[in-house]
């Protein structure tokens, strides 16, 4: 459970500062489906990121079951990222040069898991996202919808509590952002997961619990109507 | 997964890694072809050396004669002596002169001298050598004119071993054909109880024997190979050697000694004891050859063999070393120099160059190791990665470097032939059996005549020096460039070096990275 209390974020930006974010409060329950839209530039993905724990709030608490991640240290914000955190991006975001395989093996390596462990774990999760018959193949090879279905089985084979999705559809047709949200969703429900999606497009977001606007670096947040 | 990673970022980037690998050779290969020239110069130079030091020895000792004492080193007539006043034969009075004497280039040293060199601290042993020269003059003392004034005196050679020579006799202006036979070779006593030491230490007995203790104070000579087949001598045939008085003793050649190319050996080897007495210089030596307890030690111990006997010149393989010139010099300032620092600015170049090119790599992979710490990598793993990439390179490099590095020492031996190595010419200073013999020659360059005065025969005085003349100081050595273990070692510690500095650059950039930067990229 993300529980965020006044959160600000500054940039320095040339002799100025940016205030990306001006008191953010929320609280996501385990499980939920959160949607965040807005313009560009008003602090959407600024959101993503202190809640992935890859940067840190100027000011402000933000709690991930019970632990103030702003006070982690570098070392205990990477095993939270590596263990309880899945990301997955609009440009996917896969290592060119590594397999689907392998990509998705990628996520276990900071883990420790073994090495013939890693490889099963990682077909299943190829597996579940239906790209079984793909795993030799490089993401140049791929489509952009199997390329961001190799990048939802790397979010997911670490079996995270969180995932965190910034406009895992932007780069895909409609018919492929159908079949990626419908996926996503699956997966959600299947795994009992919180799912935060930073997303431009109403017809996706509308499809979570509740929706998050932002707007001039602040969050109104309701429940959606299904 | 490190490696699977490691190799496939390689292979998407073989250009560019190829590119990396290829700079990082050049550097190698040079700096192995250079190790390798310098070494083969460096054993070019010992090996130069070590002919005319003699096998164990460090140091030399000598004294340089002063001018007066070098200045009646003339002819070998007995009349040579009364330089500028010279009594001239009569006409059909028969010479036969056959003189023993010191090596006008060196000055005596007492025996004593080697007993207390040898109780020093850091010596192993010392031996004494005593250099002298047989001089036969026979023949009939033509009629002649005195056409020309008293010869001036001679000027020095260029050698500080050279003084002012005696004055030639006067001008020799009467015709006819001069009956005079001249001769003049080398003898060197040997000092028997050391061997292992001194002149005889570089030879091999080819045929015979060398000397035994039981040999001290016999009538028994070794001769050099050389001179034994010019003079048409074998074991048991007998030599005839002067004394101080002129007058020859037969001398049973027990063995024929070959001495190492680039030596410049004496023509015939005696008992020392028996050179001293010969000479009538008893207790006397000019060359004290020592060797040190350890090859660290042989600078101090110069050191101190010089406090120990005043006045000499004391002769290390180092001070030996400055003194060589000619091609052999010439490729190792060469080595040494120019290719050192070739070397090392290649290398430079390569290092930068591979640092600049990881660097740019680790930019293009922004989102890439960004997304690697998203997932929770830590910036330690990936540092690793970008290290062992460069590694990889690296190694590639010095693998191809250690192959350059071959090929350029093949090329310098096919290229390299043979080099000329010169002692003695710069400095004249004295050094057994090698520059001291031939640094100066005294009274040779004095003008045989007066200032009319021409030689009367052919060449009567000519022969005089011609023995000194074989004693050329030029040594033709081949040089061998070796590539060795150490060298190839040194390439593989540079290409990790290098690999090290370039993924060190790398692996700084991308272990600043903030791992947001993966996310900003689409933000």
């Amino acid at each position: 459970m993300y529980r965020l209390a006044n959160i600000t974020k500054d940039y320095p930006k040339g002799r100025g500062v940016v205030h990306a974010l001006r008191g953010v409060n929320l609280e996501i329950a385990d499980g939920e489906w959160l949607s965040i839209q807005g313009p560009t530039g008003h602090g959407k993905s600024t959101l993503l990121q202190l809640l992935g724990g890859l940067d840190r709030a100027t000011s402000g608490s933000l709690e991930l079951d019970g632990r103030d991640l702003t006070k982690l240290g570098e070392g205990a914000m990477t095993k939270v990222r590596a263990s309880s955190i899945g990301f997955i991006f609009q440009t996917f975001n896969l290592i060119p040069t590594l397999s689907a395989q392998e990509n998705v093996e990628t996520a276990l390596v900071p883990l420790g898991v073994g090495n013939a462990s890693r490889k099963s774990r990682a077909a299943q999760a190829l597996a579940s996202v239906g790209l079984a018959d793909r795993a030799r193949h490089l993401p140049g090879e791929l489509s952009g919808g199997q390329q961001q279905r190799v990048a939802i089985a790397r979010a997911l084979v670490k079996e995270p509590k969180v995932l965190l999705a910034d406009e895992p559809t932007g780069n895909l047709d409609e018919d492929t952002r159908d079949e990626i949200i419908g996926l996503l969703e699956k997966l959600w429900q299947d795994n009992g997961l919180t799912m935060i999606m930073v997303t431009h497009d109403s017809s996706v977001a509308r499809r979570a619990q509740r929706l998050g606007t932002m707007r001039n670096g602040q969050l109104t947040v309701k429940q959606t109507v299904k | 997964m490190f490696f699977t990673y490691l190799w496939r970022e390689l292979r998407r980037r073989a250009r560019q890694a190829i590119f990396i690998a290829v700079g990082l050779a050049l550097g190698i290969g040079l700096v192995i072809t250079v190790t390798a020239a310098s070494a083969g110069v460096k054993n070019a130079q010992a090996s130069v050396l070590h002919s005319l030091y003699g096998v164990g020895t460090d140091i030399t000792v000598t004294k340089t004669p002063t001018t007066a004492a070098a200045g009646g080193g003339g002819f070998g007539f007995s009349f040579r002596q009364n330089s500028g006043t010279a009594k001239r034969p009569a006409a059909g009075s028969k010479i036969n002169d056959n003189t023993l004497s010191s090596d006008f280039t060196l000055s005596s040293i007492s025996s004593s001298s080697v007993t207390k060199i040898s109780k020093l601290d850091k010596v192993a042993a010392a031996a004494g050598g005593l250099t002298l020269t047989d001089r036969t003059v026979s023949g009939t003392v033509p009629a002649f004119n005195t056409g020309g004034s008293t010869g001036g005196p001679g000027s020095g050679g260029p050698g500080s071993g050279a003084g002012a020579g005696a004055g030639g006799g006067g001008g020799f202006t009467g015709g006819g054909t001069s009956s005079f036979s001249t001769n003049s070779y080398t003898v060197t006593g040997v000092d028997i109880g050391n061997g292992e030491l001194g002149p005889l230490s570089t030879g091999a007995v080819s045929s015979g024997r060398t000397f035994t203790t039981a040999d001290n104070s016999k009538d028994v000579a070794l001769v050099e190979a050389s001179y034994a087949t010019s003079q048409k001598l074998k074991v048991g045939s007998t030599i005839a050697v002067g004394n101080s008085k002129g007058t020859a003793t037969n001398f049973t050649v027990v063995g024929i000694v070959s001495e190492p190319a680039g030596d410049s050996p004496s023509d015939v080897y005696v008992p020392l004891g028996v050179a001293q007495s010969l000479a009538n210089l008893k207790n006397d030596v000019n060359t004290i050859y020592v060797s040190a307890t350890s090859n660290n030690d042989i600078t101090t111990l110069a050191n101190t063999i010089k406090s120990t006997v005043p006045g000499s010149t004391v002769t290390d393989e180092n001070s030996l070393a400055s003194e060589v010139t000619g091609s052999l010099s010439s490729a190792a300032s060469l080595a040494n120099n120019l290719g050192k620092w070739l070397a090392i600015a290649v290398l430079i170049a390569a290092f930068l160059l591979a640092s600049l090119l990881t660097m740019s790599a680790v930019s293009r992979r922004v989102r890439e190791f960004g997304t690697l710490k998203a997932l929770g990598w830590k910036s330690r793993r990936i540092v690793g990665q970008v290290i062992g990439e460069s590694i990889a390179v690296g190694i590639v490099g010095g693998v191809i470097g250690v192959g350059l590095g071959f090929a350029g020492a093949a090329l310098v031996n096919h290229f390299s032939g043979s080099l000329s190595a010169s002692l003695g010419g710069a400095t004249g200073s004295a050094t057994p059996g090698g520059a001291q013999r031939f640094g100066g020659f005294g009274g040779a360059s004095g003008a045989p005549g007066g200032t009319t005065g021409t030689t009367g025969g052919t060449g009567a005085f000519r022969g005089a020096f011609g023995s000194a003349a074989r004693t050329a100081d030029t040594v033709a050595v081949h040089l061998n460039a070796p590539v060795t273990i150490t060298a190839i070692v040194l390439a593989v510690a540079l290409a990790v070096l290098g690999g090290l500095i370039a993924g060190g650059f790398g692996g700084w950039r991308a272990a600043r990275l903030r791992p947001a930067a993966a996310l900003s990229k689409v933000a």
